[in-house]
Order: structure tokens, then sequence, then C-alpha cells
């Protein structure tokens, strides 16, 4: 009885302190919307930066003493088996030299033989920040003739990765130390006007845990409500605004993750970010007042 | 009962001396005044009494419980022996009659038939009754108080403590209103009322401890204050 009774009392409190419970859910609603969508913008600054590292390959070239195209494919598990490689391609020489007509003045290669060219393997990378390293790897293997691979570039993919991630994160832990501040001091002038409430308590007998447990309960459920309205307002917002990024600039590389790859993390995280800011807030806020 | 030795409370965030060698005893059953002008100590002594404060040094025993060394969480089971009425009232404003007094019932865990039984016959004896419904701010000082007194009463507690229950009254409000208390007295509760209102204090023919700049100046069991 007593613990259906405090959690109706937690329920009723909602209703009873109305426009307190609305600004809290909407403090929770906004912090979590600004955290939330610093966190996906990073998430696809890094898939974009992510996307551009996959598109640069590596070329391993076979040595021309492996003349044979079965002999040039028996490399391929040598190629694989090096770490950091996480695809490797055979392209024989007749496909390099039908590649290069395509690409470039067919004229140009009257008369040659597709002898001229190797063949070649392209390779793509799990992590190009470990690409001299690998490329020295894939040039002692035997029958590779030479690697071609453009370490300027991926040496300045990591960078950049490496300058969006310190930022992201500098940015994100900053962002939730701000929204917890802001959460937790909506609770606490929530629950300042109630001091009274909490001395009457004290004074006819209740028990600090008595006290507590309809704060929450409530906190429970404000901080449910302002996790679950955020995350469909972050959908709405995220599916407009890069509905709108994607429209604009149509026909470039720029792919945006969906955000249905993302919503059970998102929903995850908003929900558990609002009951322990909603519920440890409550606690935390009429902490002063049960020390009568 | 309430026995007190030796007491001295000095509040040190201001370093101030508040109550100084006090001590005395109020039987089961008394009704006792505790008088003197603002700023003597009355409201410390009440609130020693409550557990709100510890003495600095000397013995507080209230109901059986020693106040000196209580542990914070015994502090509940030692309030529900007592009944608190404030100047303010301090009624919750988003409950009505019935609930503000239901609820000191459902804090000790009293069971709903209980409750249902024993509010309204309480209600029915401060001279509440068929206001059950009413909400606080439709009240008027005297029933605000009244609702006050049942809450206090509601646990059948063995002594109430009345921290100027009249301050916010006028004097016909505050007659009825001690002679409410009396009435609860004469059924065995300990009365403990601090005040500083001499008229209302000469009325009644009670037990009266004055306290003045921290100390205890007088006991009369036979009533009467005579202080500014």
């Amino acid at each position: 009885m007593r613990l259906g009774y405090l959690i109706r009392e937690g329920f009723r409190s909602i209703t009873t302190h109305g426009f307190m419970s609305f600004a809290t859910v909407t403090i929770i609603v906004a912090c979590l919307i600004i955290m939330g969508s610093v966190s996906l913008l990073s998430l696809n600054i890094d898939a974009l930066i992510k996307d551009l590292e996959d598109q640069n390959e590596v070329v391993v070239f076979v040595d021309e003493t492996v003349a044979d195209e079965a002999a040039a494919r028996d490399l391929q598990p040598y190629i694989e088996s090096v770490a950091n490689v996480s695809s490797a391609q055979f392209v024989s020489r007749d496909e390099a030299m039908d590649s290069f007509m395509s690409k470039y003045d067919s004229s140009l290669m009257e008369g040659i033989d597709s002898d001229v060219f190797r063949h070649r393997y392209i390779v793509h990378l799990s992590d190009i920040a470990y690409m001299s390293q690998t490329k020295l790897e894939l040039e002692a293997i035997p029958g590779v003739a030479k690697v071609n691979a453009h370490l300027d570039y991926a040496q300045s993919f990591v960078t950049i990765r490496n300058v969006v991630t310190v930022v992201s994160l500098v940015l994100i832990v900053m962002l939730v130390f701000v929204s917890f501040f802001i959460m937790s001091n909506t609770i606490k002038l929530a629950t300042f006007g109630r001091r009274e409430e909490i001395a009457i308590m004290k004074m006819v007998g209740a028990t600090n845990g008595f006290i507590r447990l309809p704060f929450v309960v409530e906190g429970l459920v404000l901080g449910m409500m302002g996790g679950g309205l955020a995350f469909l307002a972050e959908w709405g917002l995220y599916n407009v605004v890069t509905g709108r990024v994607v429209g604009t600039i149509t026909g470039t590389f720029l792919n945006v993750i969906p955000f249905r790859n993302v919503a059970l993390e998102v929903f995850a995280v908003y929900m558990a970010v609002g009951v322990l800011v909603g519920a440890f807030g409550g606690v935390n806020a009429i902490k002063n007042y049960l020390k009568v | 009962m309430v026995l007190m030795q030796n007491v001295r409370k000095v509040y040190e965030s201001s370093n101030t001396v508040a109550l100084d060698n006090v001590s005395l005893t109020i039987e089961d059953g008394e009704f006792v005044f505790l008088v003197g002008p603002s700023g003597s100590g009355k409201t410390t002594l009440m609130k020693l009494i409550t557990g709100e404060v510890r003495p600095t040094s000397g013995k507080v025993i209230v109901n059986d419980f020693d106040m000196s060394t209580i542990k914070r969480r015994k502090l509940p089971k030692m309030r529900r022996t007592l009944g608190v009425v404030f100047q303010d009232y301090r009624l919750i404003e988003n409950m009505n009659v019935y609930d503000n007094v239901a609820f000191a019932m459902r804090v000790v865990g009293a069971p709903n038939r209980e409750i249902k039984e024993r509010v309204p016959y309480i209600l029915e004896l401060v001279g509440l009754g068929g206001r059950e419904k009413r909400m606080p701010g439709e009240l008027s000082g005297g029933e605000q108080q009244r609702v006050g007194i049942a809450r206090a009463l509601v646990n059948s507690p063995r002594m109430i403590v009345a921290d100027e229950p009249t301050g916010n009254l006028d004097p016909v409000r505050s007659l009825e209103l001690m002679l409410l208390l009396e009435k609860i007295n004469e059924m065995g509760t300990t009365v403990v009322v601090v005040t500083h209102e001499k008229e209302l204090v000469n009325a009644f023919s009670k037990r009266v401890i004055t306290i003045d700049s921290g100390e205890k100046t007088g006991d009369s069991s036979e009533g009467g204050y005579y202080g500014i």
C-alpha cells in the first residue's frame, strides 16, 4: 500500500507542480538536442572522412617476372594476409589497359600491347594511418615490384580525422557538463518551492526514504518524458537538416548517415541521460532539505 | 516527558549563546507554557525537543530518546511520539483538509482503513467536521491552525509542542485554540506551548516556565507571566 501510495504521489506531483515539470522537461529536451546534434554532426564528419579514406587506394604492381596471370593471381592470399589490408582486388594487365584507354585518349595506345602494363592489385586499407608500414610489408612480398601509395594524402586525412575527433570530443564533453549543470539546476529550482513540504514531512516523522521515493519517481518520469521527446524532436530535426544538405549539394560524394542507422543508440543514450539526470537530479536537489 | 540537564546551546556560525545552563523537567500529562521575550531562546529550546538542533553540552531526553546522542536515522521514530504545531500552520497548499491530516498517518505507514476512520474523528474533535474537502486557502487562520492541530494529534502523540500557535490569530480565536489544546491535554496528551502572549498565559492556571537571555528565570506551577 505504502509503495503504491508513494509512486502515485510521484505522478501526482508532476501535475500539481505542472509549470516546473514543464520547465524541467523542456530543459532536458533542449540540452539533449544540443548534445545529440553535435554528436551526430561529429559522427557524420567522421563517416565522411572514412569514406574519403576508403577512396584512397593503394596499388600493388606485380613483378614482370610473374608474367603468367594465374601466377599473379596466386599472390592474392599473401597480400590479403598483410595486417591492415581490408580488401585486395586483382586487375590483369588487359583490364588495366582497358581502364587506361577509357580514361585517356585511346589513340595514344594504338599499336601498343598490353604487356607494357603490369598485373596489379587494388588494395584498400583498414586504417590509412598505418599506410607507410603496410606499404613496406606489401613491398616485402616476393613477386611484388612496386607499391604506389599516396602517403602525403593519407597523412592529411589522418591529421583532419584526429583534429575532428579531438574537437568533437572536447565539444561533446563540454556540452555534457554544461547540460548536466543546467538540468540539475532546473530540477533544484523545481524542488526549491517544495522545501516547506519536505520540512513538514520531516516534522511528522517521515523517513528520508519516504520523502525521496516520490521525487525519484517524479524525476524518472520527467527524465523519460524529456528523453523520449528529445528523441522524437532529434529525429525530425535530423531528417529536415540532412534532407536540405543532401538536396543542396546533389551530385557530390556527400553521404549522410540515415537516422534509422543510429536511432536505437540515440534513443538509448537519450533515455539513459534523461533517467539519470531526472532521478539523481531529484534526489540530489532535496539532499539539503533532508538534513533537518 | 522532557528532561533537560545543564543544557547549553551555542550557534557556532554566529557564536551566539542561545541557551545556558538550562535544567527542567516536563512530566507526562502536563500542560506547560514556555514563555519569554523575542530572542530569549524559547525557539531553540523547542528545536532541542523536536531534534532540529542538538545541545552543545548537557543532556536532553524527550520521550525516552536521548537527543544529545540520537542517530539521524532514529529521528523519524522519535518525532512520531511528538505532534508539532507551527505559528504559520505549515499546511500543504495543494492538499485538502482531509489529505493534510491523513498525510501524517500515511507517513507512519497507517493502513487506509484506519486513516478513513481516524481522520474524520480528529477533524470532528478540533471542530472541523464537514470541512474535509476544503483547501487551506479557503479557511480562516483559526481554522487552518485547527487543521495543524488535527495533523499533530492524528497519530496519538505522547506530546504536542506548539510554537506560537496563536501568533497569527485574533484574541477570540487564540482563546478558542488554547481551550482546544487544554481539552487535548485533559485527554492525556502532554502539551507544551511556546508563546510570548502574556494575557493568554495569564488566562489559564497552568505551569509557566520563563526563559530570558538563554537562561531559565522562572518556573511557576500556578501560572502567571509577568515578564516584559
